[in-house]
């Protein structure tokens, strides 16, 4: 053991370090100086308003849009869609994800059309979408609803088949009834599986939109971006997709609120 | 209301698990089921509680249980088995939702439970912020609120660190003290059996069978001062189940 009197140093210290932690104004100033390197660039001709327009102006496009109020035209068009297929999708996929989940025959039955089906890229069945519901809203609404379904379903029934045994043999012990047990054991077990499904599908939602709209549509940020392109307006096209930034983020920011509101049991 | 096991058999594919089990278990008592692991302690107490259907032999219950019994074959489970989504009140309420009572009946009940068990002051809190030992005492305020006929535990204390262990115990012994609840009680660890146990029942290892059934008279409030009595008790079961034991862990070694 140590002598009495002898002097000695401190264990030298290796621990800490690997926890990455969001420093304050890091980001917003970051942003800021990409934006303003790219005005700088802009002003000085270092970059040609042709491939690249300044910032200032994408920002007096978003401003005009905003004016002449077909902003909420286009965001208006664009939101009804991504609702009502989103929501239909969500719900027709947790329908059928919880049945995959809980029947032999819905799991034999579905489960693999579902797998063959989830892989195809939605966009490449939009023509076909055309044909069956013509060129209006009926073909976009149903290539997000597609799209919207199919990761639900998967999310869905993985979340029932994790959620945990002992719970649901709990219920039966108890004399729950089969309804009691899927609604109150069930679901809220497959929920944290099927909460950040919403996320996957919600981004998937978002693609298919822009994609849908660009195929006969009078008003969407899709339909807008498209002119735009094809009128080389590209000031015009960054506030387009300025705004489909914006519309993810909110969504995003949505899902977490409601995450957390629902999770809460978790944290 | 009491059980009879007749004959029971049972086994998953080619394993056998029970062979012939014949038991009476009385009410108002409780019967401790010991033996070594792996001889299926766990999956008698499902097929006495009709979690699982005997390959042969059948679980009679002689009597009818009273009326106002909800659940008269109720579960306590080792690992709790609480919803981590509902706080210990909505935990307790979830059993009596099904049974039409409404609103203010299920809460006249859930505080009685909560105030015989002594959790009034959490029933807000959800699971994940209880220790082990109050999970423990949430899932047996929750058998409880159903009113049993019988309790039927599988090692009910055996996740619980060694000073939580000993109060629960404590707890078993008042609530069976002013309860007089009749259980079925299964466990690894012949001390608790000593302690609670009126009747302990030793199966064999793999395929179970009832090696011998001791009878303890000692009342269980008065146990703790007749130590001598319950270690000789204890060191009897032990003899029965070292050897078992052993040839089980040689068993599993195996494979
Ligand atoms: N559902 C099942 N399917 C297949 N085998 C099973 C099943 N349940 C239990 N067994 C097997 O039956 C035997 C008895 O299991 P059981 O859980 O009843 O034993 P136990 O006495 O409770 O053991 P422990 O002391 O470890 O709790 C074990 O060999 C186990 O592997
Ligand atoms: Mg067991």
């Amino acid at each position: 053991m140590a002598e009495p009197g002898r002097a000695g140093r401190p264990v030298s210290f290796r621990g800490g370090g690997f926890m990455p932690r969001p420093v304050g104004a890091v980001g917003p100033l970051v942003f800021l100086a990409i934006v303003g390197l790219w005005e700088a660039g802009s002003r000085s001709g270092l970059i040609s308003p042709l491939v690249m327009p300044a910032p200032s102006e994408a920002l007096a496009a978003l401003g005009h849009l905003l004016e002449t109020g077909l902003l909420w035209k286009h965001l208006g068009a664009s939101l009804q869609r991504l609702l009502v297929g989103w929501t239909v999708g969500t719900v027709l996929g947790i329908a059928v994800g919880v049945s995959i989940g809980l029947f032999s025959l819905a799991r034999s039955g579905l489960a693999p059309i579902v797998a063959a089906i989830f892989p195809i890229p939605k966009i490449a069945l939009l023509p076909l979408f055309v044909i069956w519901f013509g060129i209006g809203e009926g073909s976009k609404i149903a290539t997000i609803l597609f799209g919207t379904f199919f990761p639900t379903v998967i999310a869905t029934y993985g979340g029932v088949d994790n959620v945990d045994r002992s719970l649901i043999r709990m219920g039966q012990s108890f004399g729950l009834s089969w309804s009691s047990i899927v609604r109150k054991i069930i679901l809220p077990g497959a929920l944290p599986a099927i909460l950040p499904g919403f996320r996957i599908s919600a981004a998937i939602a978002i693609v298919l939109l822009v994609a849908a709209e660009m195929i006969g549509a009078e008003f969407g940020v899709g339909a807008y971006i498209l002119l735009a392109g094809n009128l080389m307006a590209t000031d015009e096209l960054i506030a387009g997709v300025v705004i489909l930034s914006i519309m993810g983020l909110t969504v995003n920011w949505l899902i977490a609120r409601a995450e957390r509101f629902l999770l809460r049991w978790r944290l | 209301m009491e059980l009879r096991l007749d004959g029971l058999h049972h086994g998953y594919g080619p394993v056998e698990v029970l062979r012939g089990i014949d038991l009476d278990i009385p009410a108002g008592r409780i019967v401790c089921i010991v033996g070594p692991s792996g001889c299926g302690k766990s999956t008698l107490l499902r097929l006495i509680g009709g979690l699982e259907l005997p390959n042969r032999g059948s679980v009679i219950q002689i009597g009818e249980a009273p009326p106002d019994s909800l659940n008269p074959l109720t579960y306590i489970f080792q690992d709790f088995a609480l919803l981590p989504w509902r706080t210990v009140e909505g935990n307790v309420r979830l059993v009596l939702e099904d049974h039409g009572f409404g609103r203010d009946e299920n809460a006249r009940i859930v505080d009685d439970v909560l105030a015989r068990t002594r959790l009034s002051e959490f029933r807000d809190a959800f699971p994940r912020q209880l220790s082990g030992g109050m999970k423990q005492r949430v899932a047996i305020a929750r058998a409880l609120s159903v009113s049993p006929e019988f309790l039927l535990m599988d090692e009910p204390l055996s996740a619980l660190d060694a000073q939580t262990h000993e109060l629960l115990m404590d707890d078993l012994i008042d609530l069976w003290t002013r309860e007089r609840f009749s259980a079925v009680y299964i466990t690894h660890n012949l001390q608790e059996a000593v302690r609670l146990g009126h009747r302990v029942v030793v199966l064999s290892r793999r395929p179970g069978t009832v090696r011998e059934i001791i009878e303890i008279d000692l009342p269980l409030d008065a146990r703790a001062g007749h130590t001598r009595e319950l270690e000789t008790h204890r060191q009897h079961l032990w003899r029965l189940i070292r050897d078992e034991a052993q040839a089980a862990e040689l068993e599993l070694v195996d494979g």
